[in-house]
């Protein structure tokens, strides 16, 4: 999801040293019993070193996505078929510059930079969530990455709402605000094809539903049994709600949408089953999964220069940005 | 593939033309910086500037689809205007279509068309047209806000580093050259002030200047010699840059005919 | 001149509730935390000096925040979708 970071972070030998002060101990326990009675923790407030790692290398992570997501979809804003379209995908794009902000900020309360939260994306340590490693071909991405990959990200979303930490929680509750537009404006752009368009345009829309309905399901992460630091982030209300749960309620979810919309899944394992009152989906590609965690996507090394490419053209601008602040400051100062 | 829809050529439609298409070219422009600006701040602001932009030119398109219903053509609405015209029938000024360049450009760009933008629009809410009036009454708002916003960062660049310096300097020797289109009357200019439409383009000549002037003073920026070039967009007569443009904006309304989007 | 933002729940913004004269920001806080929560209205508090808010121009409000009225696609309501889906 666009917070893979609890699975797709390495094990750092968790946060008990044998040896603690007395003192420490205590915080630690006075800590636990905030997080055992659902209290929000403030970036101010005592916490162990590991939940602050962790919470800073998930919202970061998390403020990557955003502003790498801005790309696959950005790069159809020259292109939008309607005034309307150019609109409402250049606010939607906008606002996820906006969550990346949101994010960074939030993050920035835990003790790390903007500059170097970015430094760890632009060399690679830091990573962003896959999805944004697959090209948008086509219009109909636009549509699809809207109601799929918005869709899963509302749903991984909301319950960050009610996490621990309280400054990621208050991002996230603006957040979601705001993304209440996304998931429609991208079904409602499907839908007018599917309903009003050309057998052409219909033909568009299935096709890119065949290449986001995979990734997208891989966005929830790797099964339960597989994310073995699901359960610390349960305990501490960093994750809310495990993998395969979200993503189940993805599928049921989606599936009756992709009715009213006119399109099939590429899974021919999707199948009602009537003893749990789920969708049954086919078996997960998780070794393509792991292959674009990894770095070998099909657009990693292209999301990851335009990011390096913007940066490194804007250094010059906040270079004189700050720099004209300095002359003015001295000019008032005298 | 679908064909080009056809204009007429009438005064008042191509005045509004040049207004909208400027207001069109200049958003399509600054939308190419989201996700790719200095700061992402930034990113955000200049998306919020090309959105009242577009949201400018479609106002103005839908204006200009009934007036060229009533003189002697066909109705159109903004889709079919903005996006299945021959680049000749585009009538923005040719200063809008220059490739974005580096920040440098496009805050200097942005300085002088929001500042251009903000004189029209004054003057526009007192045009015989009442909607035309109504779009510039709520535009005006916009343009100020751009002109506030580009003025601010003209003055950061222009006296910040020398690198800083060095590049706005350059920026603006090039942007300059484009000015000149932006004042001079013709046929149409006549004809739009005759029926009370909107200002000759002339009469924004020396406010600009003069707002010109105090900004790039005071991002100690000289103002460049008046150019003996001209260029010639708002007669339909474009630099080379304009039909690429038109080809990546145009490209879905012309491969899916009959398409609903 | 000091300005008070008070939150009152843990996990909720601080929010603006007023202001206080002190002649430094130790006895800013206190007299903030004994002018603005006594009726168990906060959590924590803080104080920023007054001539330290950059404030936008009441004057400007036309061009800062008119803009924004007429982009109506930001909002979810825009986008009529069928019943069965429409909760989305
Ligand atoms: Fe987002
Ligand atoms: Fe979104």
């Amino acid at each position: 999801m666009y917070t893979q970071a609890m699975d797709t972070m390495r094990d750092e030998g968790g946060d008990k040293p044998a040896l603690r002060t007395a003192e420490e101990a205590q915080l630690q326990q006075r800590f636990d019993n905030r997080i055992d009675a659902g209290d929000f923790i403030e970036a101010k407030d005592w916490m162990p070193e590991n939940y602050r790692k962790t919470l800073l290398r998930q919202i970061s992570q998390h403020a990557h996505s955003e502003i790498v997501g801005m790309l696959p979809e950005g790069n159809w804003i020259t292109r939008a078929p309607t005034l309307k379209r150019k609109a409402i995908l250049l606010a939607k794009v906008q606002d996820e510059g906006g969550h990346g902000l949101y994010l960074y900020a939030a993050a920035e309360t835990l003790g790390s930079s903007r500059d170097q939260m970015l430094d760890a994306l632009h060399t690679g340590k830091a990573k962003y969530s896959s999805i944004f490693n697959y090209p948008t071909l086509t219009w109909a991405d636009v549509g699809a990455i809207g109601w799929l990959v918005d869709g899963a990200a509302i749903m991984n979303q909301v319950p960050i709402c009610r996490c621990s930490f309280a400054p990621y929680a208050r991002a996230m509750v603006r957040i979601c605000r705001e993304e209440s537009f996304h998931q429609r404006q991208g079904f409602d752009s499907l839908l007018v094809m599917m309903k009003q368009g050309t057998d052409a345009q219909r033909a568009m829309v299935q096709e890119a539903v065949n290449r986001w309905w995979w990734p997208c399901l891989m966005m929830f992460g790797p099964p339960d049994d597989q994310s073995p630091n699901s359960a610390q982030g349960m305990r501490w209300g960093i994750k809310r709600v495990s993998n395969d749960t979200l993503r189940q309620k993805f599928v049921d979810a989606a599936v009756q949408q992709a009715e009213v919309l006119g399109v099939t899944f590429p899974d021919p394992d999707l199948r009602w089953n009537e003893a749990n009152q789920h969708w049954d989906y086919g078996t997960i590609d998780w070794s393509e999964f792991w292959r674009v965690v990894g770095g070998d996507g099909p657009c990693n090394r292209e999301r990851l220069a335009d990011r390096v490419k913007a940066w490194e053209d804007g250094e010059w601008v906040r270079e004189a940005a700050l720099a004209h602040a300095r002359k003015s400051e001295l000019k008032e100062a005298a | 593939m679908i064909s080009s829809i056809k204009i007429p050529a009438a005064p008042e439609l191509t005045y509004l033309l040049r207004l909208a298409d400027t207001c069109l070219i200049l958003g399509q422009r600054l939308g190419e910086w989201c996700g790719h600006a200095p700061i992402l701040e930034e990113d955000i602001a200049l998306s919020n500037m090309a959105l009242d932009l577009i949201g400018q030119s479609r106002a103005l398109l839908t204006l200009a689809g009934q007036h060229s219903g009533k003189c002697g053509g066909e109705g159109y609405d903004e889709d079919q205007l903005a996006f299945l015209r021959d680049e000749i029938d585009y009538r923005n000024v040719t200063l809008a279509e220059l490739p974005r360049g580096d920040f440098a450009f496009t805050v200097l760009r942005n300085l002088m068309l929001s500042t251009w933008l903000k004189l029209m629009w004054e003057r526009l809410r007192d045009s015989s047209d009442a909607e035309l009036a109504a779009i510039a009454g709520k535009a005006l708002k916009e343009a100020r806000y751009h002109q506030q916003h580009a003025a601010d960062w003209a003055v950061r660049l222009g006296d910040g580093t020398d690198e800083s310096r060095r590049r706005s300097e350059a920026a603006l020797a090039t942007l300059w050259l484009y000015t000149p289109e932006l004042f001079e009357d013709d046929a149409v200019d006549a004809a739009a002030t005759a029926a009370g439409l909107g200002p000759a383009w002339s009469q924004l000549h020396e406010p600009w200047l003069a707002e010109m002037d105090e900004v790039l003073g005071e991002a100690k920026l000289a103002v460049p010699p008046a150019p003996t070039f001209r260029s010639t967009g708002k007669r339909g007569l474009h630099s080379e840059h304009m039909g690429y443009l038109l080809a990546e904006m145009q490209y879905l309304q012309r491969a899916y005919p009959g398409g609903a989007w | 001149m000091w300005e008070v933002f008070v939150r009152t729940k843990a996990g909720l913004d601080h929010k603006h509730c007023g202001s206080l004269h002190a002649a430094d920001p130790k006895m800013a806080v206190q007299m903030a935390r004994d002018v603005y929560t006594r009726r168990q209205e906060g959590s924590s508090v803080w104080v920023v000096r007054s001539d330290q808010i950059v404030a936008s121009d009441p004057n400007d409000k036309d061009m800062y925040f008119d803009p924004a009225e007429d982009k109506v696609y930001r909002h979810p309501t825009f986008y009529k979708l069928p019943d069965s889906v429409d909760h989305m």
